[in-house]
Order: structure tokens, then sequence, then C-alpha cells
């Protein structure tokens, strides 16, 4: 038993969160061959920490899991032959760890994924089948960053996909609400000790600390769920994480935008896109209710 | 990271259940004269196997058990439906404060009888006017002649109508509010000591006053330093806040047999809660076991007490929502939960303690 993390996974944290607080998102460039879930769940709190949009839960995680569990045999479309290079490394030429396919990644699993967040080249998860895919009808989101996709399928590339390749997007995105919850109640927390009114910082009144309170315990309890999830790796757990991450993150959520007040309601302040981004990732990847069931399921 | 169990955790864990398989029956509610008396000799019997205080040093009735150790064996404990712990106050409030403050003597007089139930401890530390502000307490002791003298009156002490011996604390001065006060050990059968018996929710006597004139404490059941009780006591309150007092396995089990009654009564709109509840259980276990190298104190153990308080109401309500007001199995439990949020420090309390003392926030 050694439920904490490990001082290389501790100083990735710190490592990526420098990174992206220097505005870089070159994540290829710091972090390569992450293939541990634990040590995804590492960088993918950081990831929503610093609300960075993209398809990268399908870049780094998913689509490297679909095409490395395939083994030798798949291809990816044309040139790739194979994953077997499966890992982080969304850069030059190593989007699915597929050889010669560069750029970022998405995947839909209709029906509970119905849609692709916009990327250089697309697949699709039916049943288990793995399909090549092409991005048709837009839709908007809720996360204006965010642009949705419908795909119209193409070849098949394999037809017994690996499982555990939708758990792990999930559990990414559970990671990520973490990580954008934990933004939020900083965010918030600063900005009551800044605020001031009735001649005090409102961050005295009573009403305002039980609040961030609530948020910091949320959020306290759920980082348990996401890295025993990363552990385990069961559907149960996976679920399980994702359920508590989602309520967690989008109460920090209602109250970072309760206590910044209107100004936190603007599209100027940062507070909009982790609002906006949170929002949509707490039904993307399986709604709250749907993962809920999968946790009763497998009780 | 790595959540599995080592083999002398899992031959102990296969010790427990066996012991307990044969053993668990079901007792009278330890709040009334005769169930208290029937979880005393409970806990005679948890000691003859020295199971009443695993976490303990062989020496005062232990066996050097682990934490992880300890919360496998509540984990057991609760999921074999084994009685409350008349002893609780004692083992897992005034113990720890023995440990780190006590004297040698005083631990090898306390520990263990406390470890056989011979000497069950109530807990004196609210009074009338002084609830969540403790440090407003007014009972004060005396110095005398070998000791001291108490006077005052102490309130909201559970089962103190029929524990042996209690502990609290006492304005000594000088000073005022935190300073000045002195943790001090007595004898709730001793001259100038009254007791009266208070029902609660369900009508049993489970709380009791205490009235306190001119009662003696010898100097030898001071703990720590004259002067410095709420430093010593404040490390009680950690503890009962903390995951020795609640540890997961009481969650767990509950969760447990939720998602069985889920499963006979399956009423769709409640679902989510049950599911909630499950997941809340399982979130407070891995909590814990993350916190095994610097076990939660001070404002983390008020992070945890707001938790498992408010997940026990919101289990036991749904319990009962599901089964109507007969409820049978789920009614002790359920009213045992709503006391939560408010004893340990009330979770208004803790939220204040989170805020200032996690966040940063203004006092």
């Amino acid at each position: 038993m050694n439920f904490t993390l490990s001082e290389e996974q501790t100083d990735l944290a710190g490592v990526l969160h420098g990174f992206f607080a220097a505005g870089r998102r070159d994540l290829a460039s710091v972090v390569d061959e992450v293939t541990d879930p634990v040590d995804l769940v590492v960088v993918f709190e950081e990831v929503g920490h610093h609300a960075v949009a993209g398809p990268l839960i399908e870049t780094l995680a998913v689509v490297p899991a679909l095409v490395g569990g395939l083994g030798g045999g798949a291809g990816l479309g044309s040139g790739a032959e194979h994953g077997s290079g499966a890992g982080l490394g969304g850069g030059a030429g190593a989007g699915a760890g597929a050889g010669s396919k560069a750029g970022t990644w998405s995947v839909a699993f209709p029906p509970v994924v119905p849609h692709a967040v916009e990327a250089d080249h697309y697949l699709l998860v039916e049943g288990d089948t793995l399909r090549e895919a092409s991005p048709a009808t837009e839709l908007s989101s809720v996360d204006p960053t965010r642009r949705l996709f419908e795909l119209t399928a193409g070849p098949v590339i394999a037809t017994e996909v690996p499982t555990h390749a939708f758990d792990l997007g999930v559990l990414m995105c559970a990671a990520q609400l973490l990580g954008l919850g934990r933004a939020m109640l900083e965010m918030t927390t600063a900005h009551v000790l800044a605020r001031t009114q009735f001649g005090k910082p409102i961050g005295g009144f009573q009403a305002v600390k039980h609040h961030l309170a609530n948020v910091l315990i949320g959020l306290e309890l759920a980082r348990p769920l996401v890295h025993g999830a990363a552990v385990t790796t069961t559907t149960r757990d996976v679920s399980a994480a994702k359920v508590a991450t989602s309520d967690a993150a989008w109460n920090a959520a209602r109250i970072a935008l309760q206590l910044h007040g209107a100004i936190g309601y603007t599209a100027e302040h940062e507070l909009s896109r982790f609002l906006l981004q949170t929002r949509a990732l707490r039904t993307a990847w399986g709604s709250p209710s749907l993962h809920r069931a999968r946790v009763l399921e497998a009780l | 990271m790595d959540l599995s169990l080592d083999a002398a955790t899992i031959e102990f864990q296969a010790e427990v259940r066996s012991w307990l398989a044969t053993h668990v029956r079901p007792l009278s509610s330890m709040d009334t004269p005769d169930g208290f008396e029937e979880h005393r000799a409970w806990e005679r019997q948890l000691a003859s196997a020295r199971l009443s205080v695993v976490s303990w040093p062989a020496e005062f009735g232990g066996r050097e058990a682990s934490l992880l150790q300890w919360l496998v064996f509540e984990e057991e404990y609760h999921a074999a439906g084994a009685p409350g712990r008349v002893s609780q106050n004692g083992i897992f409030l005034l113990a720890p404060t023995l440990f780190a403050f006590g004297t040698d003597e005083q631990r090898a007089r306390i520990l263990p009888a406390m470890a056989r139930a011979d000497e069950v401890w109530a807990q004196a530390w609210s009074e009338p006017e002084a609830g969540s502000d403790l440090a407003s307490l007014r009972s004060t002791a005396v110095r005398c002649d070998g000791g001291w003298l108490l006077r005052g009156q102490k309130t909201w002490s559970s089962r103190a109508a029929f524990a042996d011996r209690a502990f609290g604390l006492f304005r000594t001065g000088p000073g005022e509010r935190h300073r000045g006060l002195t943790y001090l050990l007595f004898d709730l059968r001793a001259e100038g000591v009254s007791v009266r018996p208070i029902a609660q929710l369900d009508g049993e006597p489970g709380f009791a006053e205490i009235f306190l004139d001119d009662v003696f404490v010898p100097d030898h059941d001071v703990v720590g330093a004259v002067g410095d009780g709420w430093r010593v006591a404040m490390s009680t309150a950690g503890n009962e806040r903390g995951l020795t007092l609640r540890s997961p396995g009481r969650f767990l089990a509950a969760a447990g047999r939720l998602v069985e009654l889920y499963r006979k009564n399956p009423d769709p709109a409640l679902r989510d809660r049950v599911v909630d509840a499950w997941i809340g259980a399982q979130a407070y276990r891995l909590h814990t076991f993350g916190a095994l190298s610097s076990p939660p104190s001070g404002p983390a153990a008020s992070v945890t007490k707001v938790f498992w308080s408010e997940l026990d109401v919101a289990l036991h309500e749904t319990a009962l929502d599901l089964l109507g007001e007969a409820a049978p199995g789920w009614r002790d439990g359920w009213l045992f939960s709503l006391a939560g949020p408010i004893y340990a420090g009330t979770n208004e309390i803790q939220r204040n303690v989170i805020a200032e003392r996690i966040l940063g926030l203004p006092r």
C-alpha cells in the first residue's frame, strides 16, 4: 500500500504547471511516451488546471490506447502501419503513435461520445469496430472553444478495438475536471482576498468562507477517486471518478461565478474559459447519469 | 502507487474476519444501563482476543498494528455489523492525548484498564454557555493540598450517566479564553459529582449533564502542563474529527448495505443518491489511504469531518427514503448520523477552519 504520488509524478505536475503558465502548449516537448495511467492523470490534472483546449485526451491518451492495443496487424489509414509506439507525444509524427500521421487526433464513440472535437484526424468507434472518419456537420458546444463535428464513417481499421481506450478517455476527462475545479478555487480565493466591500475583503464573510470550504472539500475528496481509478483502471472506479469530479468541478464553477460577481460573467475575465470548459467536460465522455449507471451495474 | 495489502496485513485481516464471524452478536442500545454493560462485556471479549486496541503498544493491550492494519480492522469490524464501541471516547480521544502528553505513570495506570473497559471514559468539554466557543468555558479547578478542586457544570457528555471516569478542560488561570486552561481527569463517582441523564431524540439517556461541586482531583490526574490544556485538548479534537473516531469502515459497510437495499427496493428516483453514497464512502476510503503517511490532523481533519458527517446523513436519509418510517436496521444509525454535523466541532466551525487555515481567508 502506497497511495501517494511519487516524487517524479509530483515533479511532473510542477514542470507542466510552469510550462502551461508560460503560455506554452507543445506538450510533446516536455512529456513523451507517457502511458502509465497514474502519470497520465497527473498530466491531465495540469491540463485542466490551465484550461488547455483541444483534443488532448484523444490525441495523448485514447487514440494511443486504441491503436496501441491493436497490436502490429492493424494500420491507421494511409501509411500508418501499426501503433505499437502508442504513447504521449502529440508532436512530430507521433499523433497516435502511428508513425506517419502527425498532428492531433479525435475520436467519437457514439452514442456516448456522439461528436468529435476538432482535430487534424478523426476516428470513429462503433461497437467493436474502429474506422477512419471525416468531419461532417459542425455543432456548437456550450464552450465556444470546442468545435464539435458529426463524423462520417470511413474505411474499417480494425474490428476488435481495446475496450480500455474509452475508459482511459473518461478518466482523463475526470482528471481534467479536477484541475479545472482546483484552478477556479485558486482564482476565487485570490479574488475574495482582493475584493473589498463594506470596508473589508469579502473573503472575511462567513457565507463566502463556507462556499469555498465546500468547494475545497469536494475537490479534495474527488482526487483520491481519480488516483484510485488510475491504479485499478476498472470501469466502476473510472466512472466513480468521473461522477465525483463532474460534481466537484461544476460546484467549483458555480461558486466561483457567484463569488466573482458580475466580473466573472464577462468574456474578458478568464473565469469564463474555465467555467465553460467545465460545463462541456461535465457531460463529455458520458454524462454523470450514464456513469452512475455504470457504477451501479458494476457493484 | 499501489493499493494492494501486504502479506502480514492480509493475514491479520483473515484473523479479524474469522474472529468476528464467530463472536459478533446483537446487543441492546449502549445508551441504556443494561445495554451499556453488555457493551462493556463485549469490549472485554475484544480485549481478550487483543482486538480492542490493535494499534496500541503490546504492553497496554494492543498488538502494534500499523495504521493500515487498523483501517483494515475497522473495515472488517463494520462489515461484520459488530457493536458500537462503548470505549470509543477513551480509546480514540483520551488515549492519543495520553500517548502525546501523558506521563509513563499515567499510561501504565490508565491505558490497560481502558483497553479492557474496566474503566469507560466520558468526555467533558461542553458547558451550558460554551459549545462551539469552547474557550469561553467557566468551570474551574482550584489548587488544594495534593491536587485540585473542580467546580462548575459540563454538559452533552455522552454516556456519562454510565461511564466511570471523564476528561475535560478546566480554568486554572491566569489568563482568559485559551490561556489558563488545564486538562484534567476525574472520577464520575467521586464525592461532589452529580450526573443527570438527558434523553436524546430517541428517548434514551445517551447524554448527561455533570455538576461538579469541589470534586478532588489528585495531581497525577493532570494531563500535560498546568495551563497548557488548550493545546493538549486540541490534539484530541483533531483525533475526534479525523480518521481515528470515524474510520471509513463505518461508511463502506453502510454504503454496501444501502446498495443491497436499493436492489430490493429499486426506486429509480433514488438511484443517484444511492450511487453517490457508495462513491462518497469509496472517496473517503481512498483519501484515508492517501493520508496513511501523514494522518489528517488540524485543518486537514476538518475537511474529512465535514465530508464524513454529511455523507453519513445522506446515506442514512436515502435508506429511510427507500424503506419508509419503520426502516428496520437503519433507525439507530440514522439517529446517530444526525449528530455528526454537530459533535466534534460543528461543521460550520470546521468550514471556518478550512477557509482560514487552508485557504488563508481572514479571520
